[in-house]
């Protein structure tokens, strides 16, 4: 009855109908793009920033002229970038890259509008707080990025943002309102997603036949609502220290270059540091475990098999979200708190690692048996693996107490998390979108520029992150404006070219992508409902759904992959079919 | 100097980059020994187990129990890890600091962007400082009433230390957050505003070394840098001879026999 609620509300004027729209679909879509928008700027950025580290004090080509116009004349004179900027690219590149793009890219875009779909919901089932939380998201974002324009730039103090330098840097006012705003965004959007997931679900869906995906999502949920709060609270803590003269993490005593900072004292820097990565490392889960949910739900569809070990994958990711809240000080080992917590961090850290094996181990063997076929978002979901397995393996010298002493705030560090994040996530997302663009938009993208987009990005990915282990064992700090200036950077510096060199092929590769989404969404032509066979929800219904998704609510039989049981007629039985053809 | 970094880990040159050293090897080999396997099979299964016309996939779930095997052998290595080698190394490396009596003790101060390192120089102690009396002239704050810090050697951007023993830096910083990296001798460790915290090392071999910054504090971060001069004791002690106090003038540093004097 809700939602003959709103069909009837929703005689939609163009405003109401994609602009305020209720409609999780159309919220749905406008997160897919405008986190596009806020990735592809995150990544304009490195670009930049990539030129200063393979070629220190060169002006940039091509972009050069153009950016010593447009920006402030000390940023990057004659297309020089000086370290001001340097650091604004740096800082922006981490804060847009989490908090903008690939956040809610995986939860705001793909949980939007699939997990309704996946339940067998009309909609969210609070479709005006899931409005407000786009038109959050959309300002809080602008605003971060409009922060370029102040005088003394954006912020330039790592994605981090430790203190005292944060609290002293320019920018920094900005980028703690804008995150205010982003988290207050997330937060309604978790309460959002668990109460769907517990509440909307059609007849049948008990949890047990939830597909992988939904309950990655709702794990996720969890973890945003638990860990925003407190970076929340600290965001503001940190806002009050800059403007309101408080001095939550200043200690007494500052002198910055060579003036006594006026601050009121006693405060404690390290303080800031365990309040933002008791977000920041549950984050990392936000960030990977609806990847997983995705290649779980393609590798079943493109295995025709149903997945191995479905309640150990789900117990799994359970069992990291619980996790995931104990370990954040083993980014601390070296910060100057007692030694002694380490061991525990350190025992935390080696437990969590093994549900994130067990989770892989379950896809890999998931292939077993299966009748495999290679399509585009299959190629990308079983890329996940071995790049996911190298993100995941590179994490255990840095976990280690021991050798973290010599690796931490190297870049064997950067190269690490983007393993995870670019190969792992952004791999598993862009898998996804082949595999559900016939859902969002009833066409298919094109194959064969998938088949070029798909092997380009997987080896121009390994380009730009594998020289990254080769710098960090050799000692390469991270976030150094002019790698050249310390002798023990020069030898590896080679590797920076590398790197560079592959980013912005990277990007070249990604222009098919774009235009196939564009192309296909004008002038593709209408493909069949269901393309891929598959068993969920999703494809229960019309593509794309109109409102309220569902002509008649479905009901659910059997679990999520029931794909080629013995004497059916053909190799998948969908959720919602009444019996076993 | 470059002699000392090329492709690899750099030369080892404290008592405990051997030991770090070996852990890095050892996850390195079993990472890449791991991967190899994985890989294998997962190529292995994507060749034997593609679509092929008239062959179906098989229905059956496979024994939960068998995927359990790796998760086994990761927990077994992590444990082993943790029992034999994190924590025994951490108690050796960050949970004990060698004696003052037996140490060679340095106190150090970072700031944006240079190391200002104190001596206690020949009477051992060390003379007080505090922030109302930094200035460029007196970059760690000494306080030039104090008779204790007299004879304090002070050094910017270059760490003398003698070879055969222990160094203790108690670091602090005056501004931001720094880090207190070497490369050579695997040492790294923040210095915090506010906090007082010891670092540790023995050098092995006397040389020059590399000192820099490994956490972003500032616009230079990437300037950052100093010498660490390792020197026989012989050496070293005729360095620290060398060196003019920084208070050697100052009146206010003898003993208050000029009561006339108002700082």
């Amino acid at each position: 009855m809700n939602s003959n609620a709103h069909a009837s509300r929703h005689e939609a004027s163009f405003w109401s109908r994609y602009v305020f729209s209720l409609d999780h679909k159309v919220i749905g879509l406008q997160y897919l793009f405008t986190s596009m928008f806020f990735l592809l700027s995150g990544f304009g950025m490195i670009m930049l920033l990539r030129w200063q580290l393979a070629f220190p004090g060169h002006p940039v080509p091509l972009v050069g002229g153009l950016i010593s116009r447009l920006l402030p004349a000390d940023w990057a004179p004659g297309g020089v970038l000086t370290p001001q900027f340097y650091n604004q690219l740096g800082a922006m590149h981490g804060t847009i890259m989490v908090f903008l793009g690939i956040v809610p890219l995986g939860v705001g875009a793909f949980g939007n509008y699939i997990l309704p779909l996946q339940i067998g919901a009309p909609d969210m089932a609070f479709p005006r707080l899931n409005m407000m939380s786009y038109w959050l998201y959309l300002p809080g974002g602008l605003l971060m990025l409009a922060s370029f324009l102040l005088p003394g730039g954006a912020a330039q103090s790592g994605w981090t943002s430790y203190v005292p330098l944060s609290i002293i840097n320019p920018g920094q006012t900005v980028w703690l309102l804008a995150m205010v705003i982003i988290i207050t965004s997330s937060l309604l959007g978790a309460v959002n997603f668990i109460t769907t997931t517990l509440n909307m679900r059609a007849p049948g869906m008990t949890l047990g036949r939830m597909p992988v995906f939904v309950w990655s999502e709702l794990v996720t949920a969890v973890l945003l609502l638990l860990a925003f709060p407190p970076l929340e609270a600290a965001s503001i803590l940190q806002l009050m220290d800059r403007v309101a003269g408080t001095s939550f993490y200043l200690p007494t005593g500052l002198v910055v270059a060579g003036q006594a900072l006026k601050a009121s004292g006693g405060g404690q820097p390290i303080l800031w540091q365990h309040l933002f990565w008791f977000l920041a490392h549950p984050e990392v889960y936000v960030l990977i475990l609806p990847a997983m949910g995705v290649v779980a739900e393609i590798i079943a569809n493109g295995t025709r098999k149903p997945l191995f070990g479905y309640k150990e994958i789900v117990g799994s990711m359970i069992f990291i979200g619980g996790m995931s809240f104990v370990v954040w000080a083993h980014h601390m080992f070296l910060s100057g708190m007692t030694p002694a917590l380490g061991n525990f961090f350190l025992v935390t850290t080696m437990i969590i690692s093994v549900p994130s094996v067990a989770v892989l181990t379950c896809l890999i063997w998931s292939l077993k048996g299966g009748s495999i076929r290679f399509t585009t978002p299959m190629l990308f979901a079983l890329a996940f693996l071995p790049l996911f397995g190298i993100g995941g393996l590179t994490g255990l010298p840095l976990g280690l107490t021991v050798t973290d002493i010599y690796l931490h705030d190297t870049y064997y560090v950067i190269g690490h998390f983007h393993y995870v994040v670019v190969t792992g996530t952004i791999i598993a997302l862009m898998g996804g979108t082949y595999y559900w663009f016939p859902k969002w938009f009833g066409k298919r993208l094109n194959d064969f520029w998938g088949k070029v987009h798909f092997w380009g990005t997987v080896a121009c990915m390994n380009g730009v992150f594998f020289p990254m282990f080769i710098q960090g064992l050799a000692g390469v700090q991270r976030r150094l404006y002019d790698p050249t200036a310390q002798l023990h950077n020069l030898t590896t510096q080679p590797m920076n070219v590398v790197s560079s060199f592959s980013a912005w092929l990277l990007f070249l590769f990604q222009i098919p992508f774009l235009v196939n989404i564009f192309y296909t969404i004008f002038k593709g032509e209408r493909c069949e409902e269901n393309p891929w066979e598959a068993t969920t929800l999703e494809w229960a219904c019309a593509s794309p759904p109109p409102h309220g998704n569902f002509d008649k609510p479905p009901r659910v039989h059997r679990g999520p992959y029931e794909y080629s049981a013995p004497g059916a007629r053909k190799d998948w039985i969908a959720q919602n079919a009444p019996e076993a053809a | 100097m470059t002699p000392n970094y090329g492709w690899g880990l750099p030369v080892q040159a404290s008592t405990f980059a051997p030991n770090i050293d070996f852990g890095i090897w050892v996850i390195h080999v079993a990472m890449f020994a791991i991967f190899i396997l994985w890989s294998i099979f997962f190529v292995y299964l994507l060749i034997r187990y593609r679509r092929k016309p008239g062959v179906a996939a098989d229905h059956g779930e496979g024994h939960p129990l068998k995927s359990l095997i790796p998760d086994f052998f990761v927990l077994a290595f992590e444990i082993a890890l943790i029992a034999f080698y994190a924590i025994p190394g951490w108690s050796r490396i960050k949970m004990t600091t060698p004696p003052a009596q037996e140490a060679n003790v340095v106190e150090m101060v970072a700031e944006q962007f240079a190391w200002d390192f104190q001596y206690p120089g020949a009477d051992g102690k060390f003379g007080r400082r505090d922030a109302k009396f930094m200035d460029s002239a007196n970059p760690l704050g000494l306080d030039p009433q104090d008779s204790a810090g007299r004879d304090d050697v002070v050094s910017i951007n270059e760490l003398h230390v003698p070879l055969g023993k222990p160094t203790v830096i108690y670091m602090t910083s005056k501004d931001v957050i720094h880090s207190f990296f070497i490369p050579e001798f695997r040492v790294k460790q923040d210095a915090v505003p506010g906090m007082r915290i010891p670092v540790w090392f023995e050098p092995t071999k006397a040389g020059t070394y590399e000192l820099a910054c490994a956490q972003l504090c500032g616009v230079d971060h990437s300037m950052m840098r100093g010498d660490v001069v390792v020197q026989t004791p012989k050496e070293y002690e005729a360095w620290l001879k060398s060196q003019t106090p920084q208070n050697a003038d100052n009146p206010a540093a003898k003993p208050p026999e000029n009561p006339a004097n108002e700082f």
